[in-house]
């Protein structure tokens, strides 16, 4: 009894405490680690191959090698070529938009003229339009290449008049799991720190754990500090999991390998503790259990929808972005993409970090004011 | 039931309070209590709910401020000694729940680390007979064992004091009787147990001495025999003649006196 009383051991008695608490707890393992691995692997498999086209190609069409048209549609990446739907069903789908075109192909037998009868639907956008520059390119391609043979014949030459030059720079592609793993970090920083602080201090409070603990010679601080590592710890061995997990199983770009990874933890860290003033908040706020969920979806919400989360803000009208532009998640996303895949270090995204830092504030100064101990 | 232990010649005071008050707002909870607790006794806190027996014990116990008046807890000022204070004594809180998700040896370890003392898990819950439970959630404990390990948890720090506050209401007359025998275990082995309860068959049996605190006073102070001596000496009767044994030893009698676990 006599010895000196140590404010760390209990910290870190508080900590494991809380630790082993997390692990067990079903909502924070769902939250922190199953919904955005989930999400990843959706988005990595819906968003990374780009456009397809469905073109239904109509019963009695030429669809044999020397059917240049055919050939060429059949090589290209985009065009899902469909031969299994009778032409009742092609029209219906067609109509729907299951079906974004009908192509009906005649023989090729030059120099007669191939017909080609292509219908196109109002139901599905941009789509037409796609396969018909991609069919006028054929058709280009193919008469120049009858062009050239006539010309063989003759001296008379006919002027190129474009000459096209075509080149592709080489640059690091940018793969949609770059954009939507760091805003899934995000997503997950901010649940569980909203969520997982506000149920837990709450129902500490509400069972009077707290009490029981006031009742010992621990410090105030000692409480607050223990669940924060607890929380910090288990967050951050979710983000790196699911960092390695982008990285390995679907081709996550990390510039600066370990350093990026490390600024990244940096990163979530910092999130997470202005993440957490938010579930002090509303643990402060909420009368019992039940009204923790509304009131952290009006913090997560927003942010998981406007903060760039699965898709750039820049596809928002200018008045929305302003909105999201204020959101402490869209900067963390932000900082997050840019130390990721651009590679910059901590020092290059300090305009991130000063509105962040801001946001660390005002929260906690709100957190101060409205948390409860008992 | 009377169990024979060593009482101290010389009464010496471990708690001393003086004219406590205590109000909420408008309202008096406490109004101006004076008393002491001595060393190495049961002492019983009795009164019909709202009689202020909570508060008192909570600001004893310093989880609550008072309004005025004065207190000391082995040789410590509640005011200015808290701290100190705190490390010498075991809380026992009515309806408290403990971390969610742990088992019972590893909430000893958590509140080794609070009192910054190290005990063994098996050591403490040894003390409780509840070692079988080691691996076990509070939650899935019976109204006796929980109980139990809350006074486990009350002693890791060695206190001088431990308060306990209505430890066996809601408990079966076996687990009744069972944590009678362990907080007399506790006092015989010289830590002071301070206690309220609703039961006065309990007091009776159980506290050395008790106080009677009713609207916010303390009513009358004594040692449990000296009370019903007291009152017989007016010429009270019961009005149904008391015989021999009453309904409850027949049921310890017919479902014998084993802890029931469960």
């Amino acid at each position: 009894m006599n010895n000196k009383y140590s404010n760390t051991k209990a910290t870190l008695a508080i900590a494991k405490a809380s630790f082993r608490s997390i692990l067990r707890s079903p909502s924070a393992v769902v939250f922190t680690l199953a919904f955005p691995l989930i999400f990843i692997i959706v988005f990595a498999n819906i968003g990374g191959g780009g456009m397809s086209i469905d073109v239904g190609v109509a019963k009695g069409s030429d669809t044999s090698a020397n059917n240049p048209v055919y050939t060429a549609l059949k090589k290209n990446k985009i065009m899902h070529l469909i031969h299994d739907q009778t032409a009742d069903e092609m029209s219906k789908n067609l109509a729907k938009g299951n079906l974004d075109a009908i192509l009906d192909l005649k023989p090729f037998a030059p120099p007669a003229s191939m017909t080609v009868h292509v219908q196109y639907s109002q139901a599905s956008g941009d789509k037409g339009s796609v396969l018909k520059s991609a069919l006028n390119n054929i058709f280009y391609r193919i008469q120049s290449e009858e062009l050239k043979r006539i010309q063989s014949y003759t001296t008379v030459k006919v002027p190129n008049l474009i000459d096209l030059k075509e080149e592709t720079i080489s640059g690091r592609p940018y793969k949609y799991i770059d954009f939507i793993l760091p805003g899934q970090l995000g997503f997950s920083l901010l649940s569980s720190g909203v969520f997982g602080t506000a149920f837990v201090f709450l129902s500490l409070r509400l069972t009077l754990v707290i009490k029981r603990f006031f009742a010992t010679p621990v410090k105030r601080y000692s409480i607050v500090l223990g669940e924060a590592i607890a929380r910090l710890a288990f967050s951050l061995l979710g983000s790196l999991f699911i960092i390695l997990v982008g990285h390995y199983m679907f081709g996550f770009t990390l510039i600066h390998g370990v350093t990026t990874v490390l600024n990244m933890l940096v990163l979530s860290a910092i999130g997470l503790i202005i993440f957490m003033g938010f579930g002090f908040t509303v643990s402060g706020i909420a009368k019992n259990e039940s009204s923790v969920p509304p009131l952290s979806n009006i913090i997560t919400l927003p942010q998981f929808l406007l903060s760039g989360t699965f898709f750039s803000i820049t596809a928002f009208p200018n008045w929305l972005q302003y909105i999201s532009k204020v959101l402490p998640l869209t900067h963390l996303n932000d900082a997050m993409r840019k130390v990721a895949f651009e590679g910059a270090g901590l020092g290059d995204v300090t305009h991130q970090l000063l509105i962040l830092f801001a946001w660390f504030i005002g929260i906690y100064a709100v957190a101060v004011k409205t948390f409860k101990w008992e | 039931m009377n169990v024979m232990h060593f009482y101290p010649m010389t009464k010496q005071p471990i708690i001393t309070v003086n004219n406590l008050v205590k109000n909420y707002g408008d309202f008096a909870a406490v109004k101006g209590i004076s008393f002491e607790v001595y060393e190495g006794e049961i002492f019983g806190l009795l009164g019909p709910n709202g009689a202020g027996k909570t508060t008192t014990l909570e600001i004893i116990e310093t989880l609550r401020d008072k309004t005025s008046g004065s207190i000391i807890v082995d040789g410590f000022d509640i005011e200015t000694d808290a701290d100190s204070i705190k490390k010498r004594i075991g809380v026992q809180l009515q309806a408290a729940g403990y971390y969610p998700n742990l088992n019972l040896s590893e909430l000893i370890v958590l509140f080794s680390g609070l009192y910054g003392i190290d005990k063994t898990p098996m050591e403490m819950l040894e003390k409780v007979a509840l070692t079988d439970k080691a691996k076990a959630k509070y939650k899935d404990l019976s109204g006796g064992q929980k109980q139990r390990f809350s006074i486990a948890t009350t002693l890791i720090n060695n206190p001088r004091i431990i308060f306990l506050d209505e430890p066996t209401t809601g408990l079966d007359p076996q687990a009744r009787r069972n944590l009678w025998d362990l907080i007399r275990e506790i006092r015989d082995q010289g830590t002071t147990v301070v206690i309220t309860t609703h039961y006065m068959d309990e007091a009776e049996v159980l506290c050395d001495r008790v106080a009677f605190v009713d609207g916010g006073y303390i009513i009358g102070i004594d040692t449990p025999d000296h009370f019903i001596d007291e009152l017989v000496a007016t010429g009270f009767e019961r009005k149904k003649q008391v015989k021999l044994a009453n309904l409850e030893d027949v049921f310890i009698n017919l479902t014998g006196k084993e802890w029931r676990e469960g």
